[in-house]
């Protein structure tokens, strides 16, 4: 008798879960305003990447053409696949010391895998991930990139 | 010739009439034959284009995405583009494969279908074959269909293939019971196995109303009986891409996979269209006991577009079923059948016989 309700019980309980599922689906099915999926190369106008997204690693320059890139190097130890070469130079400073400063900060897009461990060991956050994604170019050596603007120089009071 | 939406037995008898005052009665039977041939085949091969763009239309919304939507406008066009090229791919046999039987089980699936979709009233006066043992003849010729799964998986010399053969044959055969139960169901409430009388005693209340709680558990029985006879997900364990490949058709290509992929949709329509036909009234109207004027209203939408909506309805459901549960295993589908549906429906039959007997529906 017992095994008996438990199999009435069982019926029940076996439709209620299907329902449950088919609810969870019912509900994606009847809100079509919240698909996921975009429409990629007409939306291109109004595509907004979220932010968390890693396109390409970006040294972000201020209006004065200053970054924040010591050149300690500490990126291009990190990168597992050496897609970064830090290239650094000696200036003389107004005081009269020599400094060392960045030269050429070599990126090479084809090589990163976009770990992000650059952007986290950077002592300064001198590089950041950007956004773009749109990489496809006819000449692979356009993916090495320079990412100091030329000219630019470190900002003041950035720690060394 | 007289053309009424509401009803065809006018335009039907027109067309014979017409016929038969030109030619001899022998060949105007044989030029109705080929009408009656080509409308099917047009309609079966429009109907499965479209009920393919549904399902993958259905389908991307359940799962939160668009579908195709690049070929015309919403991707209307490429179901016809998928067609066109699956009439210009190569025939592939394998070396060792039967060639007769491999070369039939195609034919035998498809006809079975086409057998299957002949007693379907439409509309009034569009249905082609009316027998007094309606509901009897379709239950037997769509089980037919299984020979061919069965060859086709034998033939192809795969074991895929004959392994997805297997539990085909081991699942319709389990659940033609339930299908035959409900729909037995339903004719001893119905009192006769004559489409055409069903439907016409559905003029008040379609049997899911009328014939109450057994009507309703039937109704609930055959669709997912119904789901598992068309080898439909979650029981599409004959096919099971991600294990088995394709099952018993993955040997086949081209025109001869078409015809597989074609008759499981006109499966699903058949289903659809029995489901609709015993349960929720056929192409009659919603026609609600006293009110009058709104069961004119009903009265106006043509009986074909009543019974279409019900069919797609039906579908919608199904698909609903088949993109949201997990595939079961062999011995839960079997499970499911021989513990749970058959008890339920001999229980229901019963329950069925009572209720006429005691005269205690609407």
């Amino acid at each position: 008798m017992n095994s008996f309700i438990q199999y009435i019980v069982s019926i029940f309980k076996g439709v209620w879960t299907l329902l449950v599922g088919m609810k969870v689906t019912g509900k994606y099915f009847f809100t079509p305003w919240k698909h996921l999926t975009h429409q990629y190369p007409e939306n291109r106008d109004t595509l907004v990447m979220f932010e968390r997204y890693r396109g390409e690693v970006i040294m972000p320059h201020t209006d004065n053409n200053e970054h924040k890139c010591t050149g300690c190097g500490i990126c291009e130890l990190n990168c597992p696949n050496g897609s970064i070469e830090i290239i650094t130079k000696s200036i003389i400073t107004p005081e009269g010391k020599k400094k060392r400063v960045i030269d050429r900060h070599i990126y090479h897009l084809g090589m990163c895998t976009f770990c992000n461990l650059c952007v986290k060991t950077c002592p300064t956050g001198a590089i950041v991930m950007g956004q773009e994604f749109e990489h496809a170019v006819w000449d692979r050596t356009k993916l090495t990139k320079v990412l100091n603007k030329p000219g630019s120089k470190i900002s003041e009071g950035v720690k060394e | 010739m007289a053309f009424n939406i509401y009803d065809f037995t006018t335009l039907t008898h027109d067309i014979h009439q017409g016929l038969s005052e030109s030619f001899s009665p022998f060949v105007a039977t044989t030029i109705e034959w080929v009408i009656v041939g080509v409308t099917y085949l047009m309609f079966v091969a429009l109907f499965g284009l479209f009920l393919v763009y549904t399902e993958r239309k259905v389908c991307a919304a359940f799962q939160q995405r668009l579908g195709p939507m690049r070929v015309g406008p919403w991707g209307l066009l490429q179901t016809i583009a998928d067609f066109i090229k699956l009439l210009m791919k190569e025939l592939i046999m394998p070396r060792k494969a039967d060639w007769f039987l491999y070369n039939l089980a195609p034919f035998i699936v498809i006809i079975a279908s086409f057998l299957a979709i002949a007693v379907i009233p439409f509309a009034p006066g569009l249905q082609s074959l009316d027998f007094d043992i309606g509901v009897f003849y379709l239950t037997a010729v769509s089980s037919v269909g299984v020979i061919g799964i069965l060859l086709a998986g034998w033939s192809s010399n795969n074991k895929y293939s004959l392994i997805g053969a297997m539990r085909s044959g081991a699942q319709i055969l389990s659940y033609e019971l339930s299908v035959s139960l409900s729909l037995l169901t339903m004719v001893v409430f119905a009192g006769s196995m004559q489409f055409s009388t069903i439907v016409e005693s559905q003029r008040d209340a379609w049997f899911i109303f009328s014939g109450h709680i057994p009507a309703i558990i039937a109704f609930v029985v055959f669709l997912v009986a119904g789901t598992a006879e068309t080898n439909r997900g979650p029981f599409d364990l004959a096919e099971a891409e991600s294990e088995l490949v394709a099952g018993f058709h993955t040997e086949y290509s081209g025109i001869k996979f078409a015809m597989f992929f074609l008759a499981e949709y006109i499966n699903l329509f058949i289903i659809s269209a029995v489901a609709a036909t015993v349960f929720l009234g056929g192409w009659m109207p919603l026609h609600f006991g006293n009110f009058e004027s709104f069961n004119h209203i009903m009265d106006f939408i043509p009986p074909i577009v009543w019974f279409f909506m019900k069919v797609l309805g039906v579908i919608f459901i199904i698909m609903w079923f088949k993109w949201t549960f997990p595939r079961l295993r062999v011995d839960q589908i079997l499970t499911l059948e021989w513990k749970y549906l058959l008890p339920i429906n001999l229980i229901n039959i019963l329950l069925m016989a009572l209720v006429v007997l005691t005269k205690f529906h609407f």
